[in-house]
């Protein structure tokens, strides 16, 4: 696995939890270090240590710690740079999920090794889309949910997701949009950051 | 071919665009671009109170027809722009349209504007390049951050060291380790300085890489010499000093020291030609202290070994506690 995920996992851990926390994780996976590397690559079974303990430690499925996550990477992580990068996608939410199957790409061009999910976005009815996630980490597509949800919130529209495991496959979110204009989004500046 | 085409359709296609008529004035200027002026009404002003034209000597405008463009907006946040000028044609009496776009080092600059995406047309690689931008310094960010604590990890490493390189010896750190672990158990010990004698002329006349085959020579010679129960270091460019564990008999000492002195002397063969040097010891004993300590012994041994150079070198001498530095024991007059 990418140490972009398991960094991010970490981040996230910290950031909700607390170091005490973070610590009890590093004991009872039993890593060898107790900081991930954003630029590094790990093998997948870390992750899964660490989902595993923070599961237990946590007594919480270690689905929706993932789905926390992706919630997380785009309304709270410190630096704002997913959801401003996500926010490229597109000028509304309609035009962001047309973006989605680009982002694998799109990520590549910065982190040339960085494996997402392949997505593929179809138009079933008018507001109802779902979005097929193709990966061989079912834990991508967790992310993936609350990350929609929290991009949602961003553009200020209202939607429920509804996700549907396809074991070695990945899974298929269905996105049903009720109202575009639910409450104002966040707004989105395109003047450049300094990081 | 000819088009009527709507000015909302060209401000959403080039909201970065204005029309001029056939007196170079403003009649109409495209929403970003009215952004960008700071909200300015442009319409109406003559085009020379709104762009100024860059390049070697500033030029009219209508010059310029048909050619890429580097202009600087006068007006809001002054931003440099990228643009082409084209005449509409006859039918539109001889009204010219000027588009333009931002250069990407202006972005910094234009950040105050609060443009969004909704201000470009979709179809402008606006966003991609500042996705890049954005993606590249964050992953830039991250690249450094590593680099940065692999290398306080290298500099943390290196001081954790306790072998000299050249000559595969322990250095100063492990001496300093050994030697205490020596006193912590109360093991007697001898502490045995060396300097080479004529180091510096083997440097000088043969350079140093000859030096560096000396400097190896000598840390084989005393290897062999030595048990392995023994510390070996190089302290210094030509100082070594050697730990005899569990050895305080003057005579056995001077006599290994003889033997040092002998071996080191031999000719080194370097490129064709030998090197020659020797060396002056001076040594002390743990047992000549009530609590030996590693920094007072390393002094002592260092006042016998500047005995040794001042005796005409290529000889050993100990530290005594009553009278200081002297002949060995064995050689002592009386």
């Amino acid at each position: 696995m990418h140490g972009l995920f398991n960094r991010s996992l970490q981040r996230f851990l910290v950031a909700t939890y607390g170091c005490d926390m973070w610590d009890q994780v590093v004991r009872v996976a039993d890593l060898d270090a107790p900081e991930f590397e954003a630029l590094l690559t790990y093998p997948d079974k870390v992750t899964g240590d660490v989902l595993c303990a923070a599961a237990r430690i946590l007594g919480k499925p270690a689905e929706d710690i993932l789905e926390d996550l992706g919630t997380f990477l785009v309304s709270n992580a410190p630096s704002d740079a997913v959801r401003r990068l996500l926010r490229f996608g597109g000028a509304d939410f309609n035009t962001f999920l047309l973006s989605l199957p680009d982002l694998p790409d799109r990520a590549r061009l910065a982190i040339p090794n960085l494996d997402l999910p392949r997505f593929r976005l179809e138009e079933r009815e008018n507001d109802l889309f779902t979005l097929e996630c193709t990966t061989r980490y079912p834990e991508f597509c967790h992310v993936t949910l609350g990350a929609l949800r929290a991009m949602a919130d961003d553009y200020g529209v209202l939607v429920s997701l509804d996700l549907a495991l396809q074991p070695g496959k990945g899974a298929c979110i269905s996105i049903r949009i009720y109202e575009a204009c639910h409450h104002e989004g966040r707004n989105f500046s395109l003047g450049l950051r300094s990081p | 071919m000819s088009l009527p085409v709507p000015i909302a359709v060209l401000d959403r296609l080039m909201p970065l665009h204005v029309i001029l008529d056939a007196d170079w004035r403003v009649i109409h200027a495209g929403p970003t671009l009215h952004k960008l002026a700071g909200g300015l009404d442009l319409a109406g002003r003559a085009v020379c109170d709104v762009f100024q034209v860059e390049g070697q000597r500033p030029r009219a405008l209508h010059n310029l027809v048909n050619r890429a463009l580097s202009i600087r907006l006068v007006h809001g946040m002054q931003p440099r722009l990228r643009g082409i000028l084209l005449a509409l044609g006859d039918a539109a009496g001889g009204a010219h349209i000027l588009n333009l776009s931002p250069y990407i080092t202006e972005w910094k600059r234009l950040g105050a504007a609060e443009l969004s995406l909704t201000d470009f047309a979709p179809t402008d690689m606006v966003a991609e390049r500042l996705y890049l931008i954005e993606a590249n310094s964050l992953a830039m960010a991250e690249a450094n951050s590593l680099i940065a604590r692999l290398q306080g990890a290298a500099v943390t490493a290196e001081k954790m060291a306790v072998t000299d390189t050249l000559t595969g010896l322990h250095n100063r750190r492990a001496l300093e380790q050994a030697m205490h672990r020596l006193i912590d158990r109360a093991v007697p010990f001898a502490l045995m300085r060396l300097d080479l004698d004529r180091f510096k002329a083997v440097n000088d006349t043969h350079g140093h890489a000859a030096g560096d085959a000396v400097l190896q020579h000598v840390a084989r010679v005393l290897r062999e010499i030595t048990r392995a129960t023994d510390t070996v270091a190089r302290i210094g460019g030509d100082e070594f000093v050697v730990l005899l564990n569990r050895l305080t008999s003057p005579p056995t000492i001077h006599r290994i020291a003889r033997r040092i002195i002998a071996q080191v002397e031999r000719p080194v063969p370097f490129d064709g030609r030998e090197c020659r040097v020797s060396t002056s010891l001076g040594t002390t004993l743990s047992t000549h202290y009530d609590r030996p300590e590693a920094d007072r012994m390393l002094a002592d041994a260092d006042k016998a070994l500047y005995t040794s150079k001042a005796a005409g070198r290529a000889t050993h001498r100990f530290w005594w506690p009553a009278n200081g530095a002297g002949p060995p024991k064995d050689e002592a007059p009386g």
